[in-house]
This record gives structure tokens, sequence and C-alpha cells, in this order.
């Protein structure tokens, strides 16, 4: 489910990394900017990330107010215009029942997105859960929670969700949950993790010692420490869900046909692969582009840190 | 050494069965009655189902019977590779896997292969390239390598290399042109995966002093980098080329679908649209059985590597 895209280089750059930053923290306060300034700047000399962040912006809008973007409906029919290559009537052309193809991608990408937002915030909620239960308590319940998440490492995730989909029916939302699940074992390994590091720091032992039950101590002192690098990975996971969520959708396990989907669009078009180019070309690089976005956003909110 | 096979082994006997367990569990998670829902198949709520082939089917799969009967008759039907019978075709489900399982090895095998090799090279290339720019460009092609959907690269592919240019036949299986395009199409997502976390690590190696001993040595560049670097480099890349094998396998539902070719993808399609349970469950079991089996391979050489990695049962 995850795509890899952690920067080369590993520490040294890092380093560097923190130093150019405090260094323009220096020199911001010198000049009494204010933070949000000092980012939009920082902002502006990557264009790698500038770029994603409007393409981001731009599938945000698709999925608030789709009409706004796509004049036309996206599942109106006109029989007249079908497969009409892309041009200035219809800007990605139009399928073989006369439909816009930038109408269906702009209210597909919404579909989309939500649903892998979705998948990624059932994953991390119930992984965290699962997750920071084991690190903190301990004793046999962890043992038992890191032997099944074990054993759901060991169904590759593309299976595991095909089988959930199985198990639930289709439809998107039940496409969602299924890849939700799938990406429950990764959130709780990292939770689990970054609480078993916590939980041994003084400010915890501190709190024990001051008398406080588990929960607040869960809640109060290991969950604000905790949460950045799960955070982070929910950040790196968006593409991932988006793309799993795309190839079952192309699969056919997503929406029912004349609803915009863009994996089943893709799917769609195949049948005119040498004749309409346009059908499979505009669904399939709209999700490598907000694949691509997503994690380029994901890794410099890791390397600055969430919480800074 | 031994006995850290032994204990090893139990460990993925362990797993093993729980992925069983799990796979037993899915036809007993289906919300409502599993039956009803296979014998309704795509035709949802409103299609009406027969009792007397309710029945039958219940009998058939043996759910009438009590629930430790049937995990007891699940796990020793499992040990013997028997997996009752497919509940669309009425066949062996040990038959059809059996017969579904080469074509699809056959493509993983290539695809492994493509991967490592790319990978490799890709890294190595990489790491040898003498301006920052051009590094930057090798890593931002493989971050997108693993951004496209690997169903949209299948497409492109054919669109650019059957149709158009006409290098090699689109569609079945057969000959090795025909499997090139699935291979690669397959491949492309771990190709970017491997390349990146191999060319982290060989980084890393090429800041060792023993590459400059080398090189002081006289050594070249490349020879520096293939022959002493590369294999101090190999493990982290070893891992995750373990846990690359169950998502390939598990990737050949995309790319089997794509490029119409017979195997335990198209397989795995056919049995969700008809919510043929017995086989979705013997697929479970058979992927995550291979995942064990290939990541004990993993740890088993890992010593023969680097040799100071010693096997100890922790």
């Amino acid at each position: 489910m995850s795509v890899t895209t952690a920067p080369p280089g590993g520490a040294p750059q890092d380093h560097r990394q923190h130093q150019d930053d405090r260094d323009h923290r220096e020199r911001d306060r010198e000049q009494g900017r204010s933070r949000a300034g000092r980012r939009l700047r920082r902002l502006a000399g990557r264009p790698g990330l500038l770029l994603a962040v409007l393409y981001l912006a731009l599938v945000l809008g698709w999925t608030v107010a789709p009409g706004l973007f796509a004049g036309q409906d996206p599942l109106h029919t006109d029989p007249a215009q079908s497969l009409v290559a892309p041009g200035s009537e219809h800007w990605f052309g139009t399928d073989n029942l006369g439909r816009d193809v930038y109408a269906r991608v702009v209210h597909g990408a919404r579909v989309s997105l939500v649903a892998g937002l979705l998948a990624v915030g059932l994953a991390l909620l119930a992984g965290s859960v699962l997750g920071a239960l084991a690190g903190y308590l301990t004793g046999w319940l962890d043992h038992l929670l890191m032997r099944v998440v074990e054993v759901l490492v060991v169904i590759p995730g593309l299976l595991l969700s095909l089988t959930v989909v199985s198990i639930l029916g289709f439809g998107t939302t039940h496409v969602a949950i299924a890849v939700g699940i799938a990406g429950i074992p990764g959130f709780a390994r990292v939770a689990r993790a970054e609480v078993l590091r916590i939980r041994g720091s003084a400010y915890v032992q501190a709190a024990v010692a001051g008398g406080n039950r588990t929960p607040a101590i869960l809640v109060r002192h290991i969950l604000p420490n905790a949460s950045p690098p799960v955070l982070v990975l929910a950040a790196l996971d968006i593409g991932g869900a988006v793309l799993s969520i795309s190839a079952l959708s192309f699969l056919g396990y997503g929406a029912a046909p004349p609803a915009p989907e863009l994996g089943a669009m893709v799917s769609e078009g195949r049948d005119y692969m040498t004749t309409a180019w346009w059908l499979t070309t505009f669904p399939g690089l709209t999700i490598a582009l907000v694949v691509l976005a997503t994690s380029r956003v994901a890794r410099a909110l890791e390397r600055t840190g969430v919480s800074s | 050494m031994t006995r850290y096979v032994l204990v090893r082994l139990g460990n993925g006997l362990f797993v093993l069965w729980a992925a069983l367990t799990v796979s037993f569990m899915v036809l007993h998670l289906v919300p409502g009655d599993a039956v009803t829902v296979m014998l309704r198949g795509r035709g949802g709520e409103g299609s009406s189902v027969d009792p007397a082939a309710a029945d039958a089917l219940r009998a058939q799969l043996g759910l009438d019977r009590p629930l430790y009967a049937q995990y007891l008759d699940f796990v020793w039907g499992a040990v013997r590779l028997d997996f009752g019978t497919s509940f669309a075709t009425g066949d062996e489900v040990s038959a059809v896997l059996g017969r579904s399982l080469p074509p699809t090895l056959e493509l993983a095998a290539a695809a492994l292969l493509l991967t490592l090799v790319a990978g490799v090279a890709a890294a190595v290339t990489a790491s040898l390239l003498p301006s920052a720019p051009l590094r930057s460009a090798v890593w931002s092609v493989t971050v997108a390598g693993g951004a496209v959907p690997s169903f949209w690269t299948g497409i492109i592919l054919l669109q650019v290399f059957s149709f158009r240019l006409g290098w090699f036949p689109a569609f079945g299986e057969g000959d090795l042109s025909r499997l090139v395009l699935p291979a690669f199409a397959l491949a492309l997502p771990g190709i970017g995966t491997l390349t990146q976390v191999l060319g982290r690590s060989l980084r890393t190696a090429l800041a060792d002093p023993y590459v400059r001993t080398a090189r002081a040595k006289g050594a070249s560049r490349l020879r520096a980098t293939t022959v002493h670097a590369l294999r101090n480099a190999a493990i982290p890349a070893m891992t995750l080329f373990g846990m690359m094998v169950g998502g390939i396998v598990a990737g050949a539902v995309i790319t089997e679908t794509v490029f119409s070719r017979p195997g335990l993808g198209t397989l795995t399609a056919k049995a969700i649209d008809t919510h043929d349970f017995p086989v979705i469950r013997a697929l479970v079991f058979l992927v995550g059985a291979l995942y064990v089996l290939i990541n004990l391979a993993v740890d088993l050489v890992y010593p023969k590597v680097d040799p100071r990695i010693v096997l100890r049962s922790a």
C-alpha cells in the first residue's frame, strides 16, 4: 500500500537541512517576519513542492465543488458527440457514449480522493489505537496484537483488500474500508514503536509516579508525542491508498457503471485503446499525479517535522 | 544454525496456521448468509434464492455442521492440499489452482528477475553518475515509477509497443515475446522501490573506508561499487525483495487482467466476481504460504552475503 519515497542521503543531509532551518529562523526573528510568510518563501524556492501543493489544491477544489470546475454533467450522454478528440469544446474529449471526459475526471477524482482519505483515516485510527494499546500495556496483549499484525502482513495488501471486498460486497465505501483494513498493520507497527520509545521517558514516569491514571497518561502525555511519525505515515499512505482504490475500481469492484470513478474509467477506455487514447490517458494521469503530489508533500512534511 | 532454522520453521508454521485460520474465517465473516451471497452473485439484494439450492450448497460446503468440525475439516483438508470444490465451476479447487499456477509463476519470475536486474543497474548507475542533477533525475524517475497505477502502465505499454510500434503481441500467453510487456508492467513499481532502497544503502557503503582503500589500490569506481560496496549494501534490498514477492503475485491480478493472460490473477478476479469463497480461501492461504517460504529462504541467505550475520534464535 505504501509508496517508498524517503529522500536519499540520510542523516548528513537532514542535519544540513536542520541547520538551514535554524539559520532561516534566526534571520526571520531578526526581521520580525511571520511564520506563514517564511513558509511561503521557502515553498517558492522549491518548484517541485510548489507544483505538488498547487495540484493538490486543484484536486481539493474538484472535491469540494466539482460543479465549479466542470460545467458539464458527467452522466450526460450525447450519441452524436461520441469519441470526440480533446479540443476546446471537450478538454479531455468524449467517451463512447458522448460523455465529457473532463467532467468525469473531475467527479471521479473526487470519489477517489474521498475514498482514499476514508481508507487512510480508518487505518490511522484503528492502527494507532491497536499499536498504542500494544505498546503501552505490553505483556500478553502486546504479544497477541503483534502476532495478528504479523499474520496480516503475510497476505499482500491487494489480496487482503480483494478478500475484504468479496466479503463486504462491492461499492466505493466497501472498497475504501477494504483498503483501510489492509493499511492497519503499518500504522499499528509505527504507533507501537513510538509508544514503546516514549513510555520509558522521564516525563511519563513522572506522570505515573504522580498518580495519573493510564487513560490520562495515554491521552495527555503519550499521544501528543507519538503522533508526528504516525501522521507522516498517514500522509505518505494517502497516495498508496488512492492507487489501491483505483486498482480495485479498475477491476470493477467500485461504484456501479454510470458513476464516474478514475480506475473504472481506465478500464472502460480499454476497449478504445487504439482509437481513443484520451479515454485511458487522462484518468490514469490524474491518478498518477495525485499519488506523486501527495507523496511529495508528505516527504516535505516528514523532513520539516509535522509539529514545527 | 540448525536450531535457528528449526525455530524459524516453527515460527513460519505458526504464521501459516494463522493464515489458514484467517482464510477459514473468510466464509464466516460474510455479513448475513454467505451461501445466499454466493447464490445471488452480482444480482444483489433484490434477486431471490432457491431454498433447496441454498441447502444443497450449505451441505456441500459443510456449513450445516458444527463450527469446530468445519474448522478441523478445513485444516485437515489444507494439509492434504484439498480445498473443496469451486462454487462457480464445480472443479476441485486444488486442480484449478494447479492449472493457474504455472503461467503466474512464469510471469512473477520474469517480473522479479526484471526487478532485480533493473533495480540493481539503476541503483549502481545512479551512484556512479558524476553530477547531482543527473542523480536526482534518476531518483525522480524511480519515485514516479511507484506512483503510476500499474493497470495504466500496462495499457500505455500496449498502446505504444503493441499497437503503434508492433514490437510485441498484445494479448494471451505463450512464447517469450508475450511475457515481456506484462512482466515489465508488473515489475515497474518494485523497480522504483528497490532502486531507492539499494541506492540509499549503496551511498552509505560507498562512504566507508574500505571503499577508499579499494580505490587507493587501483580499483575503478565501477569495480569499487559493484565488487566491494554492493555486497555490503545488499542486506536491506534483500529484505525488501523477499517482501515484494507476495505483492508481485497479488499484482498479477491487475496485470493478467490488462493483458488477458490466464493465471492466478485472472482466477482471483473471477473468484471475487462470482463470490467463489472456496477459491478465495485457498488463494489467501497459497499466497501467505509463498510469503512465509520466500522470507525464510531470504533469512537463510543473509549469512552467505554478509558473513558477519550469525543466525541465532533470539
